[in-house]
């Protein structure tokens, strides 16, 4: 177990778990890319998503062991389950990755995601706005008398939702930070 | 023992005490630093090139006959982009080399600078790994980590950028020890699944073993082992164009070389063999052709050293994660632990198929007329230069195929050519390459005059160090390869497909000090061929030859193994709209 609390043996390093067939279905996956973190890196992971024709659906990357040198980069993807093995195949083999982990298929995960929204309006919509925001278990972190800024946490599609409502409500603007994901248990 | 000294004796010493003992490459600007330590020493020889590009190709050319890495040094900017091209066929090819270019100073880079590039930016999507290194003190552990990562698991090539102040000033001095970097690729194979392959070969009726330059690059040991493995299974044997050599061409197993340009006997037998064991190869798309169609009825089994290789194109049923030569000794362990078994009795029949395919000759031709065939001068240099110590380079295109086709190889690392790129200009510098690793050996460049006038600025450096590359040019004055795709696919419409305003080519070799060789009538290759052999010194040999020959055998994009055409027959509209679009 290293000191970041992830399971050791990488599906990156190992070819027997693939998938016995190619199948159509598109898949979405959430990878956790432990990485050397030094210069440049981030551009390895995405000049290799763009380079070989692969999506990101959301990104997001931070230092997490300083004394290591090690940043977590968690990367939802979606592909054929011959796509996603080849990304992780592919992501294994820079130089500066340790570890990859898919953690669609390595047991339960959480997943988490940041959003930040600015409201604007008045009267009857500024406290409908208010009022969703206190059933989602949004944060007011700004106010003025004609806007609010919310802060949410949650997956992605609690994310959607509120944005879908707080659009009519005078929505202007969205900061989203992307998906942060760990397995769950040990 | 460490010691203080500035980072480009450092460079110099690091280079030294990895075992180094040739650099090409290019002064400027950005590395005279380093030349200056070049200068006052003897240990590392350093060859002088006319083109950054040629210095890459030439330590590629170095690397693959020697089996060691190949070093180049280049300058800043311009130096850097013009190595690019030959990064990419490293990288395509698996060719381990170490790259160090200098830099601007490191308080100036970002700030468009003279001769400044984003290098490691520029050649991040095409090396293994790349470095840039801004202090001094760090410099001397990532060269030997480059080393390490360029020579482990699959090889390819890595760049260390290196800012001019980082050059001059002073660091301490760390020699090389074992990495303990966490890049540690795995050798060894999965013991189940190479057991589940032995139970595989023990009950196959129609085995094919297809191998790669994976076996070239795991060492001679690997190709031993493989010799061993078919000679006491009895089963037939193909390559890539990447592993010829790795099984003799003499062999009795040997069924030639696959693919596009592949014999049709390898191929049928590829198409039709119920137990496929890929050792050290990628499915290729010049191997598969049409890939729901490829070997319909067979198990397949993988051994390749990058897990990425595997079920990146065709589904596998025995991968195999694991060095070659590692997984070869134990696959033969476990098979004669296990009573050496085949299925003799079905393996035998099978080769009284292949016996059959071999009957359609696919390679025959017939020389008449005053007029040199292609295939008929590649025939005579192989008959004439066969018993000699002999390693052959290729440029890109129809002389490469034929070359493949018709040139015999007998042991690895004698055969460099361009398999992955596909880099016009490859191969002159990499003749002066191979000829830099084995000064007495006979090295031959087959060449199309059009890839070979891409680096022919490489003659100063051939004739400077004396080098006796023997440059054997197919000339049929045109691109040979593009102008049989426009027959083909584009109407015989042959849009800039001829060579037009070519040199004279034995004047041009006088004006560079070397030997010039025409050749147009049949009667008098052999003489001409032997004049070549024995001229102590560059040849450049313009062999005129056929201007429309077609290569063939050939399976046509969007097409199946079983699907060849073996000859002039019906060409036109055999590749359907679907397959136009592949290359």
């Amino acid at each position: 177990m290293s000191p970041l609390k992830i399971k050791k043996g990488a599906t990156s390093h190992s070819a027997y778990n693939l998938r016995p067939t190619f199948s159509d279905v598109i898949e979405r996956h959430t990878l956790a890319v432990l990485v050397e973190n030094e210069p440049g890196v981030l551009a390895r992971v995405i000049g290799l998503f763009s380079g070989r024709g692969y999506n990101i659906d959301s990104l997001t990357v931070a230092e997490v062991d300083h004394t290591g040198h090690l940043s977590r980069i968690t990367i939802v993807t979606s592909g054929t389950p011959q796509v996603i093995e080849q990304i992780k195949a592919q992501l294994g083999r820079i130089v500066s990755v340790h570890d990859v982990h898919d953690l669609t298929v390595e047991g339960a995960s959480v997943e988490r995601e940041l959003a930040m929204f600015k409201v604007v309006g008045q009267g009857d919509k500024r406290v409908e706005a208010l009022r969703l925001a206190d059933i989602f278990r949004a944060n007011v972190v700004d106010s003025t008398l004609e806007s609010f800024v919310f802060e949410i946490t949650g997956v992605p599609d609690k994310i959607d939702a509120f944005a879908e409502l707080m659009r009519p409500l005078g929505l202007t603007e969205v900061a989203r930070t992307g998906v942060a994901a760990l397995s769950r248990g040990e | 023992m460490t010691r203080q000294m500035s980072g480009a004796k450092m460079i110099v010493q690091a280079l030294i005490d990895q075992g180094v003992d040739t650099v090409f490459g290019y002064p400027g600007g950005a590395v005279l630093p380093i030349y200056d330590e070049v200068f006052q020493q003897n240990a590392i020889r350093h060859i002088l090139v006319r083109h950054e590009q040629g210095a890459v190709h030439a330590a590629e050319g170095y690397a693959r006959s020697t089996g060691k890495p190949g070093v180049v040094l280049v300058t800043s900017g311009p130096g850097a982009t013009n190595a690019v091209t030959g990064l990419t066929d490293a990288l395509m090819d698996s060719i381990p080399l170490i790259v160090l270019t200098g830099q601007v100073p490191t308080f100036m880079i970002g700030s468009d600078a003279f001769q400044e590039a984003d290098t490691v930016g520029i050649t991040r999507p095409c090396t293994k790994h790349n470095w840039l290194v801004k202090e001094t003190d760090k410099l001397a552990g990532v060269i030997h980590e480059a080393f390490h990562v360029a020579t482990s698991g699959r090889p390819g090539p890595v760049l260390v950028d290196i800012p001019k102040d980082v050059q001059f000033a002073t660091g301490t001095y760390m020699p090389p020890k074992p990495s303990t970097s966490h890049y540690q690729p795995k050798l060894k194979g999965d013991m189940d699944a190479i057991t589940e392959l032995v139970a595989a070969i023990e009950k196959a009726k129609r085995p094919i073993f297809y191998t790669g330059g994976g076996v070239i690059n795991s060492g001679p040991a690997a190709s031993q082992l493989l010799r061993e493995l078919v000679a006491a299974t009895g089963f037939p044997i193909t390559s890539t164009l990447m592993g010829l050599g790795s099984y003799p061409a003499s062999g009795e197993k040997w069924i030639g070389m696959l693919g596009m340009h592949g014999l049709y006997e390898a191929n049928m037998a590829m198409h039709d063999c119920d137990l496929m064991i890929n050792i050290g190869a990628r499915f290729d798309d010049r191997i598969t052709g049409r890939l729901d169609a490829f070997s319909p009825k067979s198990i397949k089994a993988h051994i390749d050293i990058d897990p990425s290789s595997i079920n990146k194109v065709i589904k596998t049923d025995i991968p195999i994660v694991g060095d070659v030569g590692h997984v070869l000794e134990d696959i033969l362990k476990v098979w004669k632990s296990r009573g050496r078994k085949t299925n003799a009795e079905a393996v035998a029949k099978w080769w009284t198929q292949i016996e059959e395919w071999k009957k359609v000759d696919c390679l025959k031709f017939t020389q008449k007329g005053k007029t040199i065939k292609p295939q008929h001068a590649l025939a005579r240099l192989e008959a004439l230069t066969k018993q000699y110590d002999r390693y052959i380079c290729t440029e890109v295109g129809q002389h490469q195929m034929w070359a493949a086709q018709y040139l015999g190889f007998e042991d690895p690392n004698r055969w460099m050519t361009s398999g992955g790129l596909g880099t016009m200009g490859y191969g002159f510098p990499a003749s002066i390459g191979v000829q830099i690793g084995h000064p007495d050996a006979l090295v031959i460049n087959v060449a199309g005059e059009a890839s070979w006038l891409m680096n022919m600025q490489e003659m100063g450096t051939a004739v400077q160090y004396r080098l006796p590359v023997k440059q054997f040019i197919l000339n049929n004055e045109r691109l040979g390869m593009v102008r049989q795709w426009q027959e083909l696919l584009h109407g015989e419409r042959y849009s800039h497909s001829w060579s037009d305003a070519l040199p004279d080519f034995v004047k041009l070799a006088e004006a560079f000090g070397a030997k010039g060789i025409l050749c147009s009538d049949p009667a008098d290759l052999d003489d001409a061929i032997m004049e070549m052999i024995n001229h102590d010194g560059p040849v450049i040999f313009d062999c005129l030859v056929t201007k429309h020959e077609n290569c063939f055998p050939m399976i046509p994009s969007g097409k199946a193994h079983n699907e060849m055409l073996l000859g002039e027959a019906e060409t036109q509209g055999v590749i359907d709209s679907k397959g136009s679009v592949l290359v």
